[in-house]
């Protein structure tokens, strides 16, 4: 049997101070990897939310958003003819060819910052019936006027109901505010697509087309007969989910390297740290070291014993750290999106994977820190240690 | 019956910065089961030395030690930490308990290098601390002990194993006259009760005057036997 567990809890609680600032330092770096990670999760899953994975959203090929895709109108009333596309009661497609444009509107903290209007058609609902109008009203086609999304409503100024946002020579009044559980279209205000249109003298170039299939299983024979035509050969075809998806990676892999990169720098900080007051502990318990060790106790088992320690420090650490930052899912943030050029908002996101690199981080610098002074213990000759 | 300590020639220098420094030269010495050495001696003659040596925790420059029947300078590492959990009983001038475990959990560590079961265990630790009079003092902390009860404490760990062989470097030199005397006491009823064989080294003639047989360390030779 080795030195047992208690003696290593109490040890560890015999030295407060430096034990806690130790742990405060691993907890940090903890935390700021969690909300790093949980960031970037948080990007990717409101972006998911955002698309749905029953719809199909067509768009220029290899565009990195919405902003750099454009179908000419020939094309968009080509698509109509294409197989298995839903069709509305009176058996019009449903189908919506959305213009997406950027302006520039007023943060209410101040400052200036871009967002995304989504020229919608009337088939809007059919396609997303999750966004609820929660306030107000649904714009009418053939008025100036928009509707926001919930997260531009908060944090922008001119996004109330009554407000009246100018752009493209003309004003729009905001007549309704809508939800979407919290996706990437919160962060968007819509308006109809044809008004859109005539007042950007954009012809009927559009965005991108979203549309509605008979029957999801029919998406590959869709996509067939659009690789059949060359016509549509700039285009292509994939779930409104998928696009979206896209949407996020680039932010969300910055994000990540970013984050890794300044918590690995951290990391060195917690880690010399733990090293610090593990070769104190080590230096205050010579003495138990070298009695442990005439009693028998193998060098193995004193290595094991510092390592536990340190691996507890660090465990306490990252439960800390986590428990932080678990509460960051409280809050939402927004940032620009450089796929769509235009303010996103979301929310911090935990997820088990998270948690587990989290611990596997925590694990890594407890092994490194308590390494060292762990090995220098172990290495004591008895009589030396207990000459203390 | 041939002795249970069997010092035969033996050397130990320590080095310091590439300097050898003699400690003990050539040194022979015989202890018979059952014996109590006195070990006596200025500072810094090796009396210290000499009591790690046999108690297998540092290793002889040269010569043959044979304790209780094994020749411990040929052991490897590991095979010596087994040897010496089972054969000596440690007991420091400074107690050297573990500050942060009990009266009882200081008794019982020695014993978590055996195979006795939880149960075999307690009733071991037990009786140990009767013997030592401290039965009622298991969920003390060291430092809720007085001197002489801390020693006390130390003693029942160094007999919880039931070792052949007791070793303890100045057992009372950290404690008042009335402590140091009934640690001696112990000591000799340990030996003549239990029959541990002890070797004690000691800087007060008082304490010597227990022991059996006194030796004399001078300079790292034994005088006037
Ligand atoms: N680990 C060591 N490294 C170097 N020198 C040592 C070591 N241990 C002991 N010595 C030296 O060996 C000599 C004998 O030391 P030892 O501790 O055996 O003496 P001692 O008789 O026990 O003295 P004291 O009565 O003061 O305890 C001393 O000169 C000491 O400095
Ligand atoms: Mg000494």
């Amino acid at each position: 049997m080795a030195i047992p567990f208690k003696y290593t809890i109490r040890s560890f609680m015999n030295r407060k101070l430096t034990t806690i600032i130790t742990i405060a330092g691993i907890g940090l770096v903890v935390f700021v990897f969690a909300a790093v990670l949980m960031m970037a999760y948080g990007v990717e899953k409101t972006l998911v939310s955002t698309g749905s994975p029953d719809n199909i959203k067509v768009v220029r090929k290899s565009s990195q958003g919405e902003i750099s895709s454009i179908i000419e109108g020939e094309t968009v009333n080509l698509l109509k003819t294409l197989p298995h596309i839903a069709t509305t009661a009176d058996g019009k497609p449903i189908m919506s060819g959305e213009p997406c444009v950027i302006i520039n509107l007023e943060i209410r903290s101040g400052g200036m910052s871009n967002i995304s209007v989504r020229g919608v058609s009337q088939e809007v609902n059919l396609l997303r019936p999750q966004v609820k109008i929660t306030e107000g009203r649904m714009f009418n086609p053939s008025m100036r006027e928009l509707i926001a999304g919930k997260a531009v409503n908060k944090k922008f100024a001119g996004a109330d109901i009554g407000s009246k946002v100018k752009f493209a020579g003309d004003y729009w009044t905001v007549v309704g505010i809508y939800e979407d559980n919290g996706s990437g279209f919160e962060s968007e205000m819509w308006g109809d697509a044809n008004q859109l249109l005539g007042a950007f003298n954009r012809g009927s170039a559009v965005s991108s087309v979203t549309l509605k299939l008979d029957d999801m299983n029919n998406f590959e024979k869709f996509k067939r007969a659009m690789a059949a035509d060359k016509r549509f050969l700039q285009y292509e075809a994939m779930t409104e989910q998928r696009f979206f998806e896209m949407q996020s990676e680039f932010l969300a892999i910055f994000i990540r390297i970013l984050g890794t990169f300044i918590t690995i720098i951290f990391s060195f900080g917690a880690t010399i740290g733990a090293t610090i007051t593990m070769y104190a502990a080590v230096a205050n318990r010579t003495i138990e070291i070298g009695t442990m060790r005439s009693l028998g106790f193998s060098r193995r088992s004193i290595l094991t014993v510092f390592m536990a320690e340190s691996m507890l420090i660090a465990m306490i650490g990252a439960g800390g750290g986590l428990l932080l930052a678990s509460l960051l899912q409280f809050f939402s943030i927004s940032t620009l999106n450089w796929n769509s050029f235009s303010d996103l908002t979301f929310s911090f996101a935990l997820n088990p994977s998270i948690i587990i690199s989290c611990l596997i981080f925590a694990v890594f610098m407890g092994l490194l820190g308590g390494f060292l002074p762990a090995a220098r213990a172990a290495r004591l000759n008895i009589v030396t240690a207990l000459r203390g | 019956m041939s002795a249970i300590i069997q010092v035969k020639n033996v050397s130990k220098s320590y080095w310091r910065n590439s300097l050898e420094i003699p400690v003990l030269n050539n040194l022979s010495l015989e202890v018979q089961e059952g014996e109590f050495l006195g070990l006596m001696g200025p500072s810094g003659s090796g009396k210290t030395t000499l009591l790690n040596l046999i108690a297998g925790i540092d290793r002889p420059s040269d010569g043959e030690l044979t304790v209780a029947g094994t020749d411990i300078a040929k052991l490897s590492e590991s095979a010596l930490a087994k040897w010496r959990s089972s054969h000596i009983g440690f007991v420091f001038q400074f107690y050297n308990l573990i500050p942060v475990l009990t009266a009882y959990e200081n008794v019982e560590l020695p014993l978590l290098l055996t195979s006795f079961s939880k149960a075999e265990r307690k009733q071991r630790v037990e009786t140990a601390l009767t013997i030592v009079g401290l039965g009622d003092r298991m969920s003390h902390y060291p430092k809720q002990l007085s001197g002489g009860q801390e020693q006390r404490v130390a003693i029942a760990r160094a007999i919880v194993t039931d070792p052949v062989i007791l070793v303890a470097d100045e057992p009372t030199g950290d404690l008042d006259k009335k402590s140091a005397q009934e640690i001696l006491i112990l000591m000799d009823r340990l030996n003549k009760e239990f029959k541990k064989t002890i070797v004690m080294v000691t800087h007060d003639p008082h304490a010597a005057e227990k022991a059996s047989r006194q030796l004399h360390l001078e300079k790292g030779d034994l005088v006037g036997v």
